[in-house]
């Protein structure tokens, strides 16, 4: 039997494809491409690929973006003597590193980090660009700027990482390494540098919004897709003209809990959940290091990391020769 | 290819077949499991040595195939007593040429150490790799690098029993010969040289990490920790004690990120080097805290001094001693010793065997005692 559903559509709309509205007549200037259908992509979401918006200002984000993306590749090539093997060999090892810290906000030679702050700069271009792409295309349909705002929570972690931050501490080697492995180990030694991250009350607040967040998705995502058999799907049709679908799905969670979202409000949680994380991780990388430089005595400084009496035990812990079994 | 009949049966009976097939297949092959589970028992099973308070997770886990599974090494050591002198005998200062270090050693005791030495480090060459291929009488002479490397490593081997008690005679009495870090090969395995840059393109803390090296034990962390903490002396320790210390990294005195990478690098040389994991030393919720360390980290403290001065005072003054071969493929420096050229991936050397038992001659810079072997 035919059946229309997201993942993986089984029967594929086909017709003329949509272009978008055009009210002002001037609005299909800046869309690209030829609309084609894809099969493939069919399975996944929408099948019609196109036309793109791309505008001015797409088009300064994703050139500003290149210089950044091939500023870090050369440097990284630079690093393997220009080798291609030992360029895909090492790629995850690589990386473009800030400044060494001894130069503080001064601008550093090429080689010690002077091409990581010009390829920064590209990339603050673009980030900002690509924002400002976000408000446009939104604009221009007379959307609501949801999307602009919740990218916007995004670009301020990337701001504390790379700019706010750096300039509080008076150093540009603050910032986050361009590399696969070297940025993750920016994180942890970030965390053991100022005495464990985990005692950051921001920290926790943004693991809460991202778990809240997962868990949020799923709960919504299969609320949804339960109730699709009654038209629970047409979301939008279903917030002004509720149906049995969402009656369905909110006496569901009534049930189970005794509370329900609405159909529109849970967007707005999603969309909060979503969004604090990064809002609240930055206010706590921002204040790590300018304000406070270990979170485990602060801590405990504020009653919440429990001390141990002491009594640790260790003369009753079994010996190493008893694990390896040479004695007793 | 089918009969006729069979395809015709088949149409007119239409028979799911899928459902019971995998339901089968899948219930069938969970009992099959669980029944092989049971008859012969878990094949991955671990074991765990607690090193921490209950509650906190600490321990280190490891295969039981591997725990019962003994340091091979450790069918090399041949116990070799001592012969107790009686007093009076003449000592190896007397009876050979130029005996700088061993000279208060009976005759006897003296051969029995350098036959043992020769299976310690040169199994193959024999005598001849320190003393050459001579007439006896010639033993006295310093011809070759081997021998007079092999006189410092004897009075290194005899300030590290005598004087780092507390490191390797931490748990119980085991001390150090030659084999601990020789293990019968000419070089000890898992020495390190100096590394400098890891590339040419780039300066500063860019230059000395992000690369595959066996000194970041193969991280992208920084090369260069062996060389900044057990040869140089610098500070390991990148934490604040207080809560809110002001400064910034670009003073040289408050640690960088960079600093906590590099203290990271040289924290993984250590775990793979005992075959342990963070919490063998450290309580992780506060890394730093010295109320929080286990006993270990104090024994791994006075390791990181031992080594700093093993490194400063006997192997780096070697360099000119040793011929081209011997030395750095960067700098041409002297070969180094760290945790691993002794550990070899054990949490003690071959496992905590007590190998200086058998050789009073090497547990001290002075005259050996007897006193234990006459026991």
């Amino acid at each position: 039997m035919a059946e229309y559903q997201n993942i993986f559509t089984q029967v594929q709309v086909r017709g003329a494809p949509e272009w978008g509205t055009d009210d002002l007549g001037t609005l299909t200037e800046d869309r690209a491409g030829t609309p084609f259908f894809s099969n493939l992509m069919g399975w996944f979401g929408n099948a019609q690929i196109g036309p793109i918006n791309v505008g001015m200002v797409g088009i300064a984000s994703i050139a500003s973006g290149l210089v950044w993306f091939v500023i870090v590749g050369m440097n990284m090539l630079a690093q393997v003597d220009w080798s291609i093997p030992e360029f895909i060999r090492q790629l995850f090892w690589l990386a473009l590193e800030p400044p060494s810290p001894e130069y503080g906000l001064r601008i550093p030679p090429l080689n010690d980090g002077g091409w990581y702050i010009i390829s920064s700069f590209f990339l603050l271009v673009s980030v900002m660009l690509w924002w400002l792409r976000s408000w446009q295309l939104a604009a221009e349909q007379k959307m609501g700027k949801h999307i602009f705002w919740a990218f916007g929570s995004a670009i301020w972690l990337f701001l504390v990482l790379g700019l706010f931050r750096p300039i509080l501490m008076g150093s540009w080697s603050e910032a986050v390494p361009y590399g696969i492995f070297p940025h993750l180990d920016w994180t942890t030694a970030f965390s053991i540098r100022y005495g464990n991250l985990y005692y950051n009350p921001f920290h926790c607040l943004s693991i809460v919004f991202l778990y809240g967040s997962v868990l949020l998705f799923a709960m919504h995502g299969a609320t949804i897709l339960a109730v699709t058999r009654f038209g629970g799907d047409r979301e939008l049709e279903q917030i002004y003209d509720r149906g049995t679908a969402t009656e369905r799905a909110a006496l569901f969670w009534r049930w189970t809990m005794g509370f329900n979202a609405t159909m529109e409000g849970i967007h707005r949680w999603a969309w909060w959940f979503a969004v604090l994380t990064p809002i609240t991780g930055g206010i706590g990388i921002l204040l790590t290091g300018t304000v406070v430089d270990n979170w485990f005595i602060w801590a405990q400084e504020h009653n919440f990391a429990p001390m141990y009496d002491g009594s640790y035990g260790y003369e009753d812990f079994r010996s190493y020769g008893s694990f390896i079994g040479q004695e007793g | 290819m089918l009969p006729k009949w069979f395809n015709e049966w088949n149409r007119d009976n239409p028979t799911n077949i899928y459902t019971p097939g995998i339901l089968v297949g899948v219930v069938g092959g969970a009992v099959f499991v669980a029944a092989m589970l049971v008859a012969w028992g878990q094949p991955f099973a671990t074991d765990s040595l607690q090193t921490g308070p209950r509650g906190t997770g600490m321990s280190v886990p490891e295969f039981k195939a591997d725990l019962a599974t003994p340091d091979p090494d450790i069918a090399n050591i041949i116990p070799d007593e001592p012969y107790v002198p009686a007093g009076g005998e003449p000592l190896a200062r007397d009876i050979y040429q130029n005996v700088q270090v061993l000279g208060d050693l009976t005759e006897d005791n003296f051969n029995r150490l350098m036959n043992a030495m020769t299976t310690w480090v040169a199994p193959d060459a024999g005598c001849a790799y320190c003393h050459g291929d001579v007439a006896l009488e010639e033993y006295g002479n310093d011809d070759l690098y081997t021998k007079v490397v092999a006189r410092r490593m004897i009075e290194m081997t005899q300030n590290i029993n005598e004087n780092w008690d507390g490191h390797v005679n931490a748990n119980k009495q085991v001390g150090v010969t030659c084999f601990t870090c020789h293990r019968g090969q000419n070089v000890p395995s898992e020495i390190w040289f100096r590394l400098g840059p890891v590339n040419t393109a780039t300066a500063g803390w860019s230059a000395n990490q992000s690369r595959v090296t066996v000194q970041s034990q193969y991280t992208s962390l920084p090369s260069d920790a062996l060389e900044s903490y057990l040869l140089n002396y610098e500070r390991i320790a990148v934490h604040d004690l207080e809560s809110r210390v002001a400064g910034s990294p670009s003073n040289p005195d408050i640690p960088a990120i960079q600093n906590a990478e590099r203290t990271y690098s040289l924290m993984n040389y250590f775990a793979n080097s005992l075959g342990v994991n963070c919490v063998f030393c450290h309580n992780t919720r506060a890394f730093y805290d010295p109320a929080q360390v286990t006993p270990q980290w104090s024994t791994a403290s006075l390791g990181i001094a031992m080594v700093q001065e093993l490194n400063n005072d006997y192997l780096v003054p070697l360099q000119d001693v040793y011929p081209p071969h011997r030395l750095g493929p960067v700098f041409g420096d002297a070969p180094k010793a760290a945790c691993k050229t002794c550990h070899k991936g054990y949490q003690q050397p071959l496992q905590g065997t007590n190998v200086i038992a058998d050789w009073p001659e090497l547990a001290t810079t002075g005259a050996p005692s007897y006193e234990a072997a006459t026991q």
